[in-house]
């Protein structure tokens, strides 16, 4: 396997808050690899930084071995990076479909001359419908985005995700919100989606889920990488379990 | 029709392109633009000299599209940086900007007195009302056409969450700045007929009270639709000229009527059509 995201030394500060202290981490080519930590630990910030939706203070990100941390957010997309948001943030003006439809069809947006010499939305929104039942909203594709319920939101945004065809695919607690089963019918979703090649980073809270689809961990506290390997033996470190499951444990036996 | 109805007929016409305009880079692509008017007079004033410099119709009114949607990507540059209320006080004070300077300027744009004398397009009246209702019907379908393409796909997305737009690859700030040139240049093509209709400008007809009418114009049709746009414009032109009462208190009028739309109907009359359609679905439905 070879290194598809080489994350070196990103630190970010917000004023006096240190997001994120001098963290590194790699990500191999098809690997599932679980970021985790207690909340504030930072991992948000640093899918944010990873995706330059925030710019780091310091920071050296290479995808696919290209230099990306100096690119725009939508350059880092169109090269393979695609992230889903922890609260989810579909495209109110929109139906479910044409809000995958658009991530479908995004090289028609490239360019503004492209764009506007484009009329035709028949093949994306056929592909936008098969995303869709993939994730497993098939049925909801031509409603609108308002007034659906957080699970269905949650699903749309891995969906509209994977529509870029993405290189590496960030998921930000997707299984937040979603009751037992569901979490486990939604992580067997990805895990599905890692199996055919997608690799996948993703926050999550719910350790269960976490430790089952996992190949490796990365653990995150106050900012700092405190850990990172195979679930079983971070699981088995104790200042991973003093800074995280000592919190959680209980909460993830439940 | 008499040369009253002509000429309303032809403002309405004007004000359909520039609401159309201002329609692209508000309705359209989401951003707020509370300085329309000075685009309205950019175009005027290229006509005014550019005619009394002795130019042909065509050409001047094509330059005063270019030279408008210029300077409107360079507004637009400008204000990139900023998002809604920041970006409603920006494109406030480039009104303020261009007020500043068409009244300050006496020798080229001649300040407050404006320019006089400007040659006639040479049409009859009737045939100028032809010509502006033709480029307003080609302003409407070019509307129609962008909000079908992928560029209106586009638009929407990042009207409707920028942030999310860019992680799906778009490249928002390009977008960003082709609604303002293209918006702008319809601006500046509005303005310039209406400097051959009047034949006359002065730099009060470009005031920020002009931005806000515009922008009732769009808000109470309904931002972002066409037809909703068409028919405030017509609506806001017009019931003005019908009552004096509304005459004289033309500004109470906009201000009551844009402070309405937005606290009760933020869709406009587009809007209060298309949920009138919904429950008379349902209501059908229900029988």
């Amino acid at each position: 396997m070879s290194v598809l995201l080489d994350v070196h030394n990103v630190t970010m500060h917000f004023g006096g808050v240190h997001a994120l202290t001098e963290v590194s981490f790699d990500v191999q080519d098809g690997e599932f690899l679980s970021l985790i930590g207690p909340n504030g630990a930072g991992k948000t910030t640093m899918l944010r930084a990873i995706t330059g939706v925030v710019s780091p203070q310091n920071a050296s990100i290479k995808l696919a071995g290209q230099a990306i941390e100096r690119l725009a957010t939508h350059r880092r997309a169109a090269l393979g990076l695609a992230m889903t948001n922890q609260i989810v943030r579909p495209f109110n003006s929109m139906t479910l479909r044409d809000n995958v439809a658009l991530a479908v069809g995004h090289q028609r947006v490239a360019t503004v001359f492209r764009a506007i010499t484009a009329i035709n939305r028949d093949t994306e929104r056929k592909k936008a419908g098969e995303l869709l039942e993939m994730v497993g909203i098939g049925d909801y594709a031509d409603q609108e985005v308002l007034g659906q319920p957080l699970g269905r939101l949650k699903r749309l945004e891995v969906a509209r995700a994977l529509a870029l065809k993405p290189k590496l695919l960030l998921l930000d607690e997707p299984l937040a919100g979603l009751n037992h089963i569901e979490a486990a019918r939604f992580a067997d979703v990805v895990v599905g989606i890692n199996r055919e090649g997608l690799t996948v980073v993703m926050i999550e809270h719910n350790l269960g889920e976490v430790l089952r689809v996992s190949d490796r961990l990365v653990v995150l506290d106050n900012g700092r990488k405190i850990a990172e390997g195979e679930p079983e033996s971070v699981m088995r470190m104790p200042h991973v379990r003093a800074a995280y499951v000592g919190k959680e444990a209980d909460h993830a036996a439940a | 029709m008499g040369i009253y109805e002509l000429s309303l007929a032809t403002i309405v016409g004007i004000n359909i392109i520039l609401a159309l305009g201002l329609n692209l880079i508000t309705g359209y692509c989401g951003q707020i633009s509370l300085g329309h008017a000075a685009f309205f007079g950019t175009g005027a004033y290229v006509v005014a000299l550019m005619a009394k410099a002795g130019y042909p119709a065509p050409i001047n009114l094509v330059c005063a599209m270019l030279i408008t949607g210029g300077i409107g990507i360079v507004v637009g540059v400008a204000s990139l940086r900023v998002r809604h209320d920041f970006l409603a006080i920006t494109t406030m004070g480039v009104g303020f900007l261009f007020l500043g300077i068409v009244r300050q300027q006496d020798s080229v744009l001649g300040g407050e007195m404006g320019l006089s004398g400007i040659p006639s397009i040479g049409l009859e009246k009737p045939a100028f009302l032809m010509l502006v209702l033709a480029v307003a019907a080609l302003c409407t379908l070019f509307s129609v056409y962008i909000k079908k393409s992928w560029m209106g796909f586009a638009f929407d997305a990042v009207a409707t969450d920028e942030d999310t737009a860019r992680l799906l690859t778009v490249n928002v700030p390009v977008y960003k700045l082709t609604a303002f040139a293209l918006g702008t240049a319809m601006a500046g093509l509005a303005g310039g007929l209406y400097c051959y209709f009047t034949r006359f400008i002065m730099p009060d007809d470009f005031g920020f009270i002009t931005s806000i009418s515009v922008l009732s114009m769009v808000a109470v049709g309904g931002i972002g639709s066409v037809p909703g746009v068409i028919i405030g414009t017509m609506l806001l032109t017009l019931l003005p000229e019908m009552s004096e009462f509304l005459s004289d208190y033309k500004l109470f009028f906009y201000g009551a009527l844009l402070f309405g739309v937005m606290r009760f109907a933020p869709d406009g009359l587009a809007g209060v059509g298309s949920s009138l359609r919904g429950m008379l679905k349902r209501s059908g439905r229900a029988v």
